[in-house]
């Protein structure tokens, strides 16, 4: 009889641990949004700032890369830009879908150094939400941001890089399903 | 037991007495070429001494104990079992021990991951099976490939000193000057290491990570890709070059020239010989790891392009394959890693060699038909 | 196992059932320890022919054998059959003999469910295997398949792995509910917990490891699943997801899947030194408290083996910090096991060899890993041989080397006779030494820095490749002779006492019972008046 209780109460600790390991998935999402350790911010964030902060100097570099088999022309109009915290910035990107299909594709952002993401404030990218573009077509948009006056003195730079992913496939799928 | 000791003594001086002397002197790791560098060379060799230290002390008091307290005729074992001082005592000092050498070393952590702004940042991407290299401010790039040939893989050839660890473009730094790398990858998680510069950052997809250094003095730094990839996970090394500022200036310069060049090329008029040696060279250098020096692939992961109705018949998905990879598959696309010529004379070598000519429609290829595919006037 | 066939002198109207439907269907524990035993022994040659191949390829720089890709799948299912085939299913083997007896119990709590989680064992490994014959060939990712190399760019097999895992993983959790309510509730009476025999602690905590992280495990593989066949982005950065997020939820698991080895081992070498020392172990209760730090600790150390990932500092320091913490409590036990030599009446019986060689080696080892544990010097060392030699050091002259002293140790107890004490001998120095000529070397190579998991190698590496190879194919050599000396003890072993080990006289309930242990033991629980004492 007792060792029917120990069982049962092994059994449901095993069942706990499994939804754990599911749980670890959101967790560490917020773990990242919270920290911005993985260089990850999701979504716009605030638009403007109280000017009587002070501000400085910080250079951002813009970084564009590809996924493999992702063939779409994906730059930057610069690749570098100084800019004053506190301000609104605005630096455009080119997309060209250079097959003979539509295509759908998805922009991942990834700032470097981690620790800076929380401080580095999108109002509006594209890497918010999917681009869609026909065979041969070309369009350009802006990421606008602002650098959080409270940027860590300790760093005097950051780096917003994109990584382009073809998600054609997955949409096509989603519309299918429903 | 102690002739036991001597034999393996004698055993392991015989069998090593062969080695040349080379070998004793890769027991340790190098100081390398950057302060940096040096620094975690100084924490390795103070915690390796200390453990040394360590492992010493419990084997010699092991050997002193089995020596010394061996069974003996008339002497019984003692039966004490405990002691809470003792414990105290070894725990206490252990975990003082481990304090001391966790000092240096959160400094020296603190030093690695120094953000100070980089005076020319390159962006390093891995791919399945090289890396690229693009030099942001200066807007040029290319490919880094492992040069040793196949013979010498094969044992056909024989190797030298830096078999596998040679490239035929490295990356190009100047001395003196703070480099920052950022660090993603293409496809897999990969790993960018230089041990000289003891710097290794995994390359993840999707993701940029950092790394920076300073050097001091001109060299040349060789390192491998430090993540399980693939199959070509050991052939994709990584060699920086660090030349005098002055020399590193020309280098670009002439990166930026050759980019200019590249595009009047493509405008040219091609002979067929002319592609096809250049084309024969590409797939020597790109293809023949998947698609072998025959032609005859692996199917059904690599196919073969010889016979195959695509090569003969196809150009046009010929074309589209090579600028757009194949989803699904290994099959990388090249647009980005060969120029408008190779591609062009890569298609009309495979469309031409291995009898695929006689066969097929034997149609060529020239650069001014890539370049318009990829502006899409095709 | 054949040993209870041979007890026909033993009166027991309940004896075994004849033939294959025997081991088919049986509840008996020994009979299940022995079954465990035998799988996790035939594991060890199939997984060390993959180590051979691993070896002849990198003999000398130059491809040698076999293709990068086929290497690849040799590395990778290396790793898993030695951690899921060989390591886990033999502690569990030595779990099924020996706790019930040591606990004076008449068998496990859960006797069919026992039976269960053995047999889906061999069906978990047939799946694995049959993937060499699959198009696109076995796994190949490396034991750690990290994504998304083992979700986007597996070959097709990994659905099957997938499958493989999960059931490993079924068995396991199976046999740690079994074993901790066997420990909880049929222990004799008078038997408290800090009463128990080391073994039946340092089972009792893996078990609790097992249960806690297997199913993380479960889950991580379901996430890979599910990336691949339901279009799901876990790890998929494209998706929203990140390839980094395998990494933690995998380590979870991971680091304290490395304790789960160990711990097991640490008991058998208590008892194996107390014996062979005739004397009782140093410091029990810090021996069960260090275990149990060593678990709990356990749990917060996984990112060291992601130190160069792209963490930001706090992270790789915390880290530091807690796995040079976790060297504290197993430092403790090393100097237990001295100090119970120290003083004692030591002789050098087989079992007692690979006792002592454990401890030394252990220590090389572990102190390998605290080299590891720092961070900034880890950027130098994260995925190079300095790894391969670490983790080698703690699981061959560590784990295999405690399971072997186990098998000599308890081998005439399960059988009734004496194995051959010369060969056993010989197979000890023969092991040793090529233990050490295998992996000693690899801490050299890897500082020098090559990296993991390659088909080939830069020249600077070739010489002591060549010598890990020799010593490899001697260490392949010398575990053949080991089988030989199992099959002589049990067809042609001279009759063992009751006692067997003069030292082990009052020191475990297993040792009041006759050699072989009669098929059924202690249906009626014995008293603690029969054991001398030890704790």
């Amino acid at each position: 009889m007792k060792a029917q209780k120990s069982t049962l109460k092994l059994i449901l600790f095993t069942f706990g641990m499994f939804g754990f390991g599911f749980a670890l998935v959101p967790l560490y999402d917020v773990f990242c949004d919270i920290t911005g350790l993985n260089g990850k911010v999701t979504g716009p964030t605030i638009t403007s700032y109280d000017q009587e902060l002070s501000t400085r100097e910080v250079k951002i570099t813009f970084i564009t890369s590809n996924n493999k088999q992702m063939p779409w022309s994906f730059k930057s109009s610069s690749p570098q830009m100084k800019v004053e915290t506190g301000q609104d910035y605005l630096m455009d990107f080119t997309f060209t879908n250079t097959t003979n299909k539509p295509m759908i594709a998805q922009a991942v952002p990834s700032v470097s150094p981690g620790r800076g993401a929380r401080y580095f404030h999108k109002t509006e990218c594209f890497c918010f939400e999917q681009q869609f573009l026909e065979a041969g077509e070309s369009i350009t948009i802006p990421v606008k941001f602002i650098i959080d006056p409270e940027l860590p003195k300790d760093i005097p730079s950051l780096a917003l890089g994109y990584t382009l992913f073809d998600v054609t496939e997955e949409f096509a799928n989603l519309q299918a399903i429903n | 037991m102690f002739r036991a000791i001597k034999f393996t003594l004698s055993l392991l001086a015989a069998l090593t007495a062969n080695f040349s002397f080379g070998a004793w002197d890769d027991l340790n790791m190098s100081p390398g070429a950057t302060q940096l560098s040096q620094e975690i060379f100084g924490l390795h060799m103070t915690v390796f001494y200390v453990c040394l230290a360590i492992g010493i002390a419990v084997l010699l008091a092991m050997a002193f104990i089995l020596f010394k307290y061996r069974k003996k005729e008339g002497v019984e074992p003692a039966d004490f079992d405990d002691s809470t001082a003792l414990e105290i005592t070894w725990t206490v000092l252990f975990a003082l021990i481990l304090i001391v050498l966790a000092v240096p070393a959160t400094s020296v952590m603190i030093k690695a991951y120094d953000n100070e702004e980089g005076d020319i940042n390159i962006l390093i991407t891995g791919h399945q099976w090289k890396w690229q290299y693009e030099y942001i401010e200066d807007e040029v790039g290319f490919f880094s490939n492992l040069s040793t040939s196949l013979d010498k893989r094969n044992n056909l050839a024989p190797k030298d000193e830096n078999y596998l660890l040679e490239v035929d473009e490295p990356l190009v730094i100047p001395t003196n000057t703070r480099v920052r790398f950022l660090i993603t990858a293409n496809d897999v998680i990969h790993s960018w290491w230089v041990p000289d510069f003891a710097i290794k950052q995994d390359a993840i997809p999707g993701f940029v990570n950092t790394g920076w250094t300073y050097v001091n003095e001109p060299g040349v730094f060789r390192g491998q890709c430090t993540e399980l990839c693939g199959q070509y996970h050991g052939y994709m090394p990584i060699v920086v070059k660090a030349v005098s500022p002055e020399e590193y200036s020309t280098f670009i310069n002439d990166k930026k020239e050759a980019k200019i060049q590249q595009a009047l090329l493509t405008e040219k008029l091609w002979s067929t010989s002319e592609l096809m040696e250049i084309g024969e060279a590409t797939y020597q250098k790109n293809c023949v790891a998947c698609h072998q020096v025959g032609g005859r692939g692996i199917p059904p992961v690599f196919p073969s392009l010889v016979g195959s109705e695509i090569v003969m018949r196809n150009k046009a998905r010929h074309i589209e394959i090579l600028m757009e990879g194949v989803q699904g598959a290994a099959m990388a696309s090249y647009a980005e890693q060969l120029t408008e010529v190779e591609i062009a004379a890569v298609i009309t070598y495979t469309r031409q060699a291995w009898g695929n000519a006689e066969t097929g429609d034997g149609k060529i290829v020239i650069p001014k038909e890539i370049l318009d595919y990829k502006t899409n006037k095709l | 196992m054949s040993a209870v066939i041979d007890s026909h002198h033993d009166d027991h109207h309940h004896g075994p059932a004849k033939g294959f439907s025997r081991w088919l269907y049986t509840t008996n524990h020994k009979d299940i320890g022995s079954m465990y035993l035998w799988f996790s022994l035939v594991m060890l040659f199939i997984g060390g022919a993959m180590a051979m191949v691993i070896r002849a390829e990198l003999f000398e720089p130059g491809s040698q054998i076999v293709s990068p890709e086929f290497y690849n799948q040799m590395v990778t299912n290396h790793g898993l059959i030695m951690v899921f085939g060989v390591i886990m299913p033999a502690f569990v083997g030595f779990a099924n003999w020996m706790i019930p007896m040591q606990i004076g119990a008449p068998d496990m709590a859960l006797p069919r469910l026992n039976n269960l989680s053995f047999w889906i064992l061999p069906v978990a490994f047939g799946i694995l295997l049959s993937t060499f014959f699959m198009e696109g060939g076995a796994p190949n990712f490396g034991w750690t398949f990290y994504a998304p190399l083992s979700t986007e760019y597996a070959p097709p097999t990994v659905t099957f792995f997938i499958f493989s895992v999960h059931i490993m993983g079924a068995s396991s959790i199976m046999g740690s509910i079994n074993i901790i309510t066997t420990i909880l509730n049929m222990r004799a009476p008078g038997m408290t917990l800090m009463k128990m025999p080391l073994f039946v602690w340092s089972w009792f905590i893996t078990a609790y490891l097992l249960i806690a992280v297997m199913p993380v495990l479960a889950g991580a593989v379901t996430m890979m699943l599910m990336d691949i066949h339901a279009g799901t982005s876990f790890f998929k950065a494209g998706g929203g997801g990140d390839p980094v997020l395998f990494q933690h939820i995998f380590w979870f698991f991971g680091h304290p899947e490395v304790y789960i080895m160990i711990l097991p081992a640490f008991g058998i070498v208590s008892h194996i030194i107390e014996t062979f020392s005739r004397k009782p172990i140093f410091g029990y209760s810090s021996m069960v408290y260090a275990i149990a730090s060593i678990a709990l600790l356990s749990f917060v150390v996984w990112a060291h083996h992601m130190f160069t990932v792209g963490m930001p500092i706090a992270g790789e320091l915390f880290f530091m910090y807690s796995t040079m913490l976790i060297a504290i409590p197993t430092g403790v036990k090393v100097f237990n096991w001295l100090s119970t030599m120290f003083k004692g009446s030591l002789t050098f019986e087989t079992p007692m060899l690979f006792a002592i060689a454990f401890v030394a080696l252990f220590t090389i080892g572990g102190l390998s890993g605290i080299m590891l544990a720092i961070a900034p010097a880890d950027f130098q060392y994260h995925d190079t041989y300095f790894v391969v030699a670490h983790f080698h050091y703690v699981l061959v002259p560590g784990a295999l080397f405690s399971l072997l002293a186990a098998a000599y140790y308890w081998i005439p107890k399960w059988t009734g006779k004496m194995y051959d004490e010369t060969l056993g001998k010989v197979h000890f120095w023969m092991s040793f030494i090529s233990v050490n000529l295998t992996f000693f070397p690899m801490h050299f190579v890897g500082l020098a820095g090559m990296p993991r998991r390659i088909p080939d190698y830069a020249m600077q590496f070739a010489d002591w490749n060549m010598m890990v190879s020799v010593g490899a194919f001697l260490f392949g050599i010398s575990q053949l002779l080991f089988l030989f000396i199992v099959l002589k003890c049990i067809y042609n072993g001279k009759a063992a006492t009751t006692e067997v080990w003069e030292g082990a006289k009052d020191r475990g309930f297993e040792w009041t019972v006759d050699s072989p242990a009669p098929y059924h033991t202690f249906s009626s629980p014995p008293s603690m008046e029969s054991l001398k004492s030890s704790s």
